[in-house]
């Protein structure tokens, strides 16, 4: 009876992912669309969290379902409505269908292969065994810090680099109006109780669900929420301490890695008996970076006070514009 | 759990090909980098449905850790493309 009850839940999860990702993907409409895909993140979450990985459920909801969404979303308006004069040919419609067909049917072949293949070594099983040694015990935060440090430190590194194109590129949008007293008094409430539940879950993702990751989004939706009820509040941070804060992530996890590299000879190489503290220690500061880059890559540019820094190139800037 | 590990995988490729397929057929910028969001959402689907072992068994973090990290960069690569997109948009206009 539990087995049915299970099958008719996944079954129900599997179509409703299916039928979400199909509206939002042929819609012409973008508000709708936006609308549906972050729907389609809020099941996903679920799904993650039935497929055993309540990491990945956290970090779905707060970065796949809240800022993506909140990312589109803030794009819409500056975009144009619709450009949907010229339609793809029909004859390019089908070759596409054909090809995308195809792809698929080859994937469900490599899965059903790899899904009967029980010999050859697995990963979790040497992961498990070593995850003792690692500092942590959460398997999952053993390898993002530990065992696949460089991946992490790239991944930093990639985020970065993404924000100071957005930086770059500098087409900050307008401020929103005075927001209603009912958006500020919630957000007076919310985000203490953001700032909380992210050191909450950077602490506990030594041993539990939760991690950098997932605490810089929950920091990163505490800012833009600020942002939204009152857009002079981000002014406090001067431009300085963006910049230290953008990229202290990665300055902490490389300077963590050279010192490794003089005491054991590699680099990041944790010792056993330092790798827990360590892994705080890197964990803290990439927090505060991911947090810092996803506010900036939804502010779209410098924020509202960083151009007093250099007049010069803000009149340029303003000169440029067209509008 | 096999039968689980299929179903997901095949909902995964699903995602997927739905994904790719709009993103080839949108004219719009904004819908083309929403269905490649979903087109990513599927390839993270597979990878997970192949982690998961059943309810008693553990499941392989590997897999997971990828994930993680594919749902940051995935954020991060959108924030940069519509940047890169309103760019475009306003020397269009000019």
């Amino acid at each position: 009876m539990i087995e049915f009850l299970w099958s008719i839940f996944d079954i129900s999860l599997v179509l409703l992912i299916l039928v979400l990702a199909w509206a939002a993907c042929s819609t012409h409409d973008m508000m709708r669309a936006v609308t549906l895909f972050m729907a389609l993140g809020l099941i996903l979450a679920i799904i993650w969290a039935r497929l055993k990985a309540p990491d990945l459920a956290l970090a779905e909801a707060v970065i796949g379902a809240g800022i993506s969404g909140a990312l589109l979303l803030s794009a819409i308006k500056d975009y144009p409505k619709t450009t949907m004069s010229e339609e793809r040919s029909s004859h390019v419609e089908w070759i596409i269908n054909l090809m995308t067909l195809a792809l698929m049917t080859i994937m469900a072949w490599a899965v059903w292969h790899g899904l009967n293949m029980s010999d050859g070594i697995r990963l979790s099983d040497q992961v498990m065994s070593q995850v003792p040694e690692s500092g942590v015990s959460n398997p999952v935060t053993a390898v993002l810090l530990n065992f696949r440090a460089y991946d992490t430190l790239l991944e930093l590194a990639v985020v970065l680099t993404a924000v100071l194109t957005v930086l770059n590129l500098n087409h900050k949008r307008a401020d929103v109006a005075a927001a209603s007293p009912l958006l500020r008094g919630m957000t007076r409430w919310l985000v203490p109780l953001l700032v909380v539940t992210a050191g909450y879950l950077l602490w506990v993702g030594a041993h539990a669900p939760g991690g950098a990751f997932q605490a810089g989004a929950i920091l990163a939706a505490a800012m833009i929420l600020l942002q939204l009820s009152n857009p002079s509040s981000l002014q406090l941070f001067k431009p300085m301490l963006w910049r230290s804060l953008l990229v202290m992530g990665i300055l902490v996890f490389v300077l963590v890695g050279l010192w490794m590299m003089f005491v054991n000879e590699d680099f990041l190489a944790f010792n056993p008996t330092w790798a827990g503290s360590l892994i705080l220690v890197i964990e803290f500061a990439a927090t505060l970076s991911i947090a810092t880059a996803l506010t900036l890559a939804y502010l779209g540019g410098r924020p509202t006070g960083w151009e007093s820094a250099n007049p010069a190139h803000s009149a340029t800037k303003h000169n440029g514009k067209p509008s | 759990m096999i039968s689980q590990q299929l179903l997901y995988s095949l909902a995964g490729i699903g995602l997927f090909g739905i994904g790719l397929r709009a993103t080839l057929l949108h004219q719009m910028l904004l819908a083309r980098l929403l269905a490649l969001n979903v087109c990513g959402a599927g390839v993270f689907l597979i990878f997970i449905a192949v982690a998961y072992g059943g309810l008693e068994q553990l499941v392989d973090p590997v897999p997971h850790a990828l994930v993680l990290t594919g749902i940051v960069v995935a954020v991060s690569a959108t924030a940069m493309a519509l940047a890169l997109g309103r760019r475009l948009q306003e020397l269009n206009d000019e």
